[in-house]
């Protein structure tokens, strides 16, 4: 392997682990879950493409041939970070709004202000009204 | 193993991700609420295979990608599912 591709891999693996553990450092240290989620979706993301990226350069440049693995790992992580950082959102803005579970540093306590239209904040409540209109359904 | 500059960083990477899961541990332990502990778990197997494909540069061997794969695709599904139960009470309506 030559040293350009060695000083590269590197510098990829130092930025990796750097970030990775700079998301869940923003993870153990940020007051509530709202804050929390920014650590691991978007460093830990930045640090797993890094180390990635680093795995991609690394085994060609050492000779044993290039896969489509890791590219596969990083687009997917990439697709579902943001997915499930969402749902983890949503499930909490569910719970506090029910007073469920409530974090006083989240300073949502007394339940979250009514939405301005029909319906819960970021729940299902809306299309829960729907089925009562399907043709199908047995009427009384 | 190739040169030192190689090891020095892979040593490094492995430390930076294993204290990693150490906070993650620490925040999974430590709640208080539900959605800290799935985003604990969800951060948990992230850094998982951050450790996975480091340890497979390590030991320069690419046995361990698929691995790294099926954990990404199980822990996304996961943690849908718990976020989905907590919003209805219910996975699959």
């Amino acid at each position: 392997m030559n040293l350009a591709a060695e000083i590269l891999i590197a510098a990829l693996l130092v930025l990796g682990g750097a970030f990775v553990l700079i998301g869940s450092w923003g993870l153990a240290r940020l007051p509530s879950l709202m804050t929390r989620l920014h650590g691991p979706t978007k460093a830990t993301t930045v640090g797993v493409g890094a180390c990635l990226i680093a795995s991609m350069i690394y085994f060609p440049a050492s000779g044993q041939g290039w896969s489509a693995h890791e590219l596969l790992i990083t687009i997917f992580l990439l697709l579902t970070a943001p997915i499930s950082a969402t749902m983890i959102a949503k499930a909490h803005l569910h719970r506090q709004g029910r007073g469920i579970d409530p974090n006083p540093a989240d300073g949502i306590v007394s339940g979250l202000p009514a939405p301005p239209g029909d319906g819960d904040w970021a729940t299902f409540q809306g299309a829960a009204a729907e089925p009562a209109k399907l043709p199908h359904l047995p009427r009384d | 193993m190739t040169g030192s500059l190689l090891s020095w960083s892979l040593a490094f990477a492995l430390a930076c991700i294993s204290l990693a899961i150490l906070l993650s541990l620490f925040r999974l332990v430590r709640g208080p609420t539900s959605g800290d502990r799935i985003l604990a778990v969800d951060t948990l197997t992230i850094n998982v295979i951050a450790l996975i494909m480091v340890f497979g540069i390590a030991e320069a061997t690419t046995t361990y990608f698929e691995s790294a794969l099926l954990l990404a695709m199980v822990a996304f599904v996961a943690t849908v599912a718990y976020c989905k139960f907590l919003l209805r009470g219910d996975i699959v309506e």
